[in-house]
């Protein structure tokens, strides 16, 4: 093995860890991540887990980037390989001169091995027996012991790392205790064994800045309590659960009366999503700023109930973190493939407002503003996350609050503005840009009480099958959703170095990926001017740029091309313009994937004017 | 239809109740179901209940799925908010009403088939929930408005209007409450007001869910020869067990009541519930009792009715959610959002780089 043409990388790789499920491999592993960013180098890890709970094969994929790209690259300079299950495909993955750490403990035949890899046993079982008499124990400690040796072996901050574990077992001394002496013990037996450090290396750097490190659904949760939800309703399902536990932890917090330890939030686990959508629904039907969290499945469940939102005009915020479809799909699987189920959902014509937010800062963000939204256009709003920004932990800009801002409440009468003799028509348009003004019940004894419902009415919300009536609320609705573009995020333009006839556009989770490829492009001397699309409906600045280009990409994660379908049918474009560059095998899409489809076809189009192309 | 407003013109010597109000300002539109529904004498018994309770109006939440049932909240309580949802799913809408909002009543209004066919599974759950509420099921054995199918509460054995047999085993909503967890549990008919009204007052001044399950003949399509669910079927085998006045704080107890026949329930908020016992050997508190005797009633073919279970000292949904006692809805920023300092330390936890 000593002909190999081994890897020479510096802050620039990617170690992936192949794990049991359940077998405490996941703390370790953040562990480790976190300390190569406390060295200021930026890290981007996934979790690549199964539906179950316990014994199925997992995988936490980190990326090291000095330059501090965020995107899944793909590829793999270092296997941890610690699951026998998945020992022969772990093996095969791993790049020519990559770097193989398992646990040497069971001899294994050589065939097992690559001839152009470096191998690298350490007998971590045994180990393990010797130093700690306790079952569970050994098996826990194998984790961090491996972490160690991965210290040694990637010359990291062997101190820094010690820090960590203090920090995070802090108050408890013999957590601490034992935690410390794995990692020491791994460290000093990976000194004792290997050439260390290898040819991967960490080295200090200063390019996490203050930066923090949280998962898109705490950041929702934490979003939603900042927006002022007080009433959560939902059934659990992956990959969205998470995000009302954030809810519920922050709540206890922040929201626990110090008095008297009542709640001013209230969280109720429905007997399913038709349920917790209703609830959300009733509770802001009521006033109260209320969401549910769901994905694909329970989306599918809630149409009938997004239709009376939509056309009884009531505020709904609904976060949905997206998972690989149709049906159970792949629930443990990223994807962007539920906008036309969200953005028509329901029968009848229906419009909704959806936010898509590309990492946690934007989650926290877009989650609070879901709120004001939803209240201000009195309507469903979907904020679109998906798992990869969901589950992982991203290095993001840290959360920011203006504390002069106050809640919009929207087009709300009072029973002042009742007793003033203000005309209160449910559903009229008093001032031109399609919204109604509403009361909450028991506003006023005797004046602007009405009955919702989902059937039509009239501007007075008296029913009504009247044609004239139909349609005047109709038209208000869509002169409602055109209010909304102005109102959602807006775009966010790169622009290529030179200026260029092609554009791209993306949106969500794609966005790390996408500024890779667009640096890796530029580079080549390919230049797409790109734009990131955060709400639906689109704002106008969106058909301006498909305008001000002859061709654009659109990059999505999903298999129909389901944003260039929003595109096309919203700003009537000619679907040739827009070219559909998609990722949907469940895992998130790269810069290399991206970068690559684009050159192709940008050459392509050089060799084939686009101008004859159209004409033929 | 076209909507008519009620002449508003009152005679000056109309009786108004104790917050000033006439039974007037608890009616609602004008009805549009059939003529001799039902549906209808349930309406005017609610608006009788509220007037009678001294309810503000505007302090009630009415709420109902789809039906024929599920549309009369439009012809009472014009002065309170409404909300007619989608068919079967009005308990969840209702739940998230009464949690964001503690300080209302709710009432809900359903029919057969949107509580026990498409929305079984909401009714349930808001009843194991411990919401607080009237839920007032009308019900008719058939869908009304879609023309008079059989809904899941139909007698096995009974005949629609067109001759088809019903073999399908019918759903008790009362036996289905009382096993969930409803903490009042009655059963009436539309066509016996004296009983009825009595029972909805009860229901409104109970804390926790309280069902009422109200047969409603629906002479359209089911008050035939061979329904269980006719008039003269329900007056014929109608077996009440007691008779319910509902007497508020403030009022003294004047009516004599024989000794020996009486039983006196306090529920929480002050208001005594007297029972006058039919049946001697009935026991309102007795949960699996209460159980016991409606099975034995109906395996001989008869319609218990009457208050069949309450628990006067029940919890409901806010008290399992431990919330605040100011209303959910009416809590502004500075309770809601903790604001930049919170944030920033919270930002400081999850630095990789101190
Ligand atoms: C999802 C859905 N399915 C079917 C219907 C049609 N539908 C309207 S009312 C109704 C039955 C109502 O029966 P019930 O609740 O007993 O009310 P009733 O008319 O008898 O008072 C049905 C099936 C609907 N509105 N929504
Ligand atoms: S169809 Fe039946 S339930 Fe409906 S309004 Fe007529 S009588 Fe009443
Ligand atoms: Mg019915």
């Amino acid at each position: 093995m000593s002909s190999v043409q081994s890897v020479q990388k510096t802050n620039d790789f990617v170690i992936k860890f192949a794990n049991i499920n359940g077998t405490g491999s996941a703390s370790a592993n953040e562990l480790f991540a976190r300390a190569i960013m406390g060295m200021g180098v930026p890290v981007a890890p996934r979790n690549i887990f199964p539906s179950n709970i316990q014994g199925m094969p997992t995988w936490y994929e980190v990326r090291v980037s000095g330059e501090g790209w965020l995107g899944r690259r793909g590829g793999c300079e270092m296997m941890v390989a610690m699951n026998p299950q998945t020992w022969d495909r772990d093996v095969a993955e791993l790049a020519p001169g990559g770097y193989l750490f398992y646990d040497s403990t069971k001899m294994l035949p050589r065939s097992r091995f690559r001839d152009d890899i470096v191998v690298l046993g350490l007998p971590l079982t045994d180990i393990c027996t010797r130093e700690y008499a306790d079952q569970r124990q050994r098996m826990l400690m194998k984790n961090i012991m491996y972490v160690g040796a991965l210290t040694a072996l990637l010359d990291m901050d062997f101190k820094a790392v010690e820090g960590l574990i203090t920090q995070q077992y802090r108050g408890k001394d013999k957590l601490i205790a034992s935690n410390l002496h794995a990692l020491k013990t791994g460290y000093e037996e990976a000194k004792a064994a290997f050439d260390c450090p290898i040819g991967l290396r960490v080295e200090r750097s200063d390019m996490v800045g203050d930066r923090i490190f949280v998962n898109g659904n705490d950041a929702c949760g934490l979003g939603a309590v900042y927006g002022g939800a007080t009433v959560a309703a939902w059934y659990p399902i992956t990959p969205s659960t998470s995000v009302i536990e954030s809810f519920s932890s922050y709540c206890r917090k922040f929201r626990t009366d110090p008095n008297n330890g009542m709640a001013r939030y209230a969280i109720v686990q429905c007997e399913d999503e038709l349920a917790s959508i209703g609830m959300v629904i009733g509770a802001s039907w009521n006033g109260a700023r209320a969401f549910t969290a769901t994905s694909g499945p329970g989306i599918s469940l809630m149409q009938e109930f997004f239709g009376l939102a939509y056309f009884a005009e009531v505020p709904a915020v609904v976060f949905n973190v997206q998972r690989g479809g149709p049906s159970t799909g792949m629930p443990t699987r990223t994807q962007q493939s539920d906008l036309l189920a969200c953005a028509y959902a329901s029968h009848g014509d229906t419009k909704h407002v959806l936010l898509f937010p590309e990492d946690p800062y934007e989650c926290f963000t877009f989650g609070a503003q879901a709120f004001d939204l939803a209240e201000r256009l009195q309507t469903p709003v979907f904020v679109m996350a998906d798992l990869d920004i969901g589950m992982n932990e991203v290095l993001c800009k840290p959360f920011d609050w203006d504390d002069s801002r106050r809640y919009d409440r929207g087009k709300v009468m009072s029973a002042a503005d009742l007793d003033a003799g203000k005309n209160f028509g449910r559903y009229l348009d008093v001032d031109g840009d399609g919204i109604p003004y509403r009361t909450i019940p028991a506003t006023h004894p005797t004046k602007g009480a009405f009955f919702s419902r989902g059937t039509t009415r009239n501007a007075y919300a008296k029913y009504s099958e009247t044609g004239t009536d139909y349609v005047y609320n109709m038209e208000r609705l869509r002169r409602k959703l055109v209010t909304a573009r102005k109102l959602v995020p807006a775009p966010v333009v790169k622009k290529a170095a030179l200026p260029t006839r092609f554009g791209a556009i993306y949106y969500g989770s794609t966005s790390p990926a996408m500024a890779e490829a667009f640096a890796m492009l530029e580079e080549q001397h390919i230049h797409v001017d790109i734009m990131r699309v955060r709400g639906f409906p689109f704002a106008d600045e969106v058909v301006d740029f498909i305008n001000d280009h002859d061709q654009v990409f659109v990059v999505e994660q999903n298999e129909a091309g389901q944003l260039r379908m929003l595109l096309v049918n919203e700003c009537e474009i000619d679907p040739k313009r827009l070219v559909r560059v998609l990722h949907y095998d469940g895992t998130p899409i790269t810069a290399g994937f991206i970068a690559g489809k684009i050159a192709d076809a940008v050459k392509q189009d050089n060799v084939t004017p686009l101008r004859k192309q159209v004409a033929s | 239809m076209t909507y008519l407003a009620k002449p508003k013109l009152l005679r000056p010597d109309t009786p108004k109740n104790a917050v000033g109000y006439t039974k007037r300002d608890y009616e609602g539109a004008i009805s549009t179901l059939c003529a001799g529904c039902g549906h209808d004498s349930i309406s005017a018994s609610i608006v009788q209940a509220c007037f009678d309770l001294d309810i503000e109006p505007h302090r009630v939440a009415k709420l109902s799925g789809i039906g024929c049932s599920s549309k009369t909240p439009d012809y009472f309580l014009g002065a309170s908010h409404g909300f007619n949802t989608t068919h079967g799913r009005m308990p969840s809408v209702l739940t998230g009403a009464a949690v964001a909002n503690r300080d209302l009543l709710y009432l809900g209004i359903s029919g057969d088939g949107d509580s026990a066919s498409i929305g079984i599974g909401q009714f349930a759950h808001a009843m194991r929930r411990g919401v607080n509420m009237t839920y007032i099921v009308e019900n008719n054995g058939v869908y009304g408005l879609t023309k008079g199918q059989f809904s899941a509460t139909a007698d096995k054995g009974s005949k629609s209007k067109r001759g088809v047999i019903n073999n399908d085993t019918p759903i008790d909503l009362v036996s289905l409450a009382l096993q969930l967890g409803a903490s009042y549990v009655a059963r009436s008919f539309s066509g016996d007001k004296e009983q009825l009204i009595p029972l909805i007052k009860g229901a409104m001044r109970h804390r926790g869910p309280a069902l009422i399950d109200v047969i409603s003949p629906c002479v359209t399509f089911n008050n035939h020869q061979g329904s269980t669910r006719s008039y003269d079927y329900v007056r014929e085998h109608n077996e009440a067990i007691n008779r319910v006045d509902v007497i508020l704080p403030r009022d003294k107890i004047t009516a004599s009541y024989a000794p020996g026949e009486l039983r006196r329930v306090v529920q929480h908020d002050g208001s005594v519930l007297m029972l006058r016992k039919l049946h001697a050997d009935y026991d309102p508190s007795d949960r699996v009792g209460a159980m016991n005797y409606l099975q034995e009633r109906q395996a001989v073919g008869e319609i218990v009715t009457g208050l069949i279970y309450v628990d006067s000292s029940a919890e409901d949904l806010h008290r399992y959610l431990n919330t605040v006692e100011t209303p959910l809805n009416k809590l502004g920023d500075a309770d809601l959002c903790p604001g930049s300092k919170a944030l920033e330390a919270l930002n400081a936890s999850l630095r990789c780089n101190p």
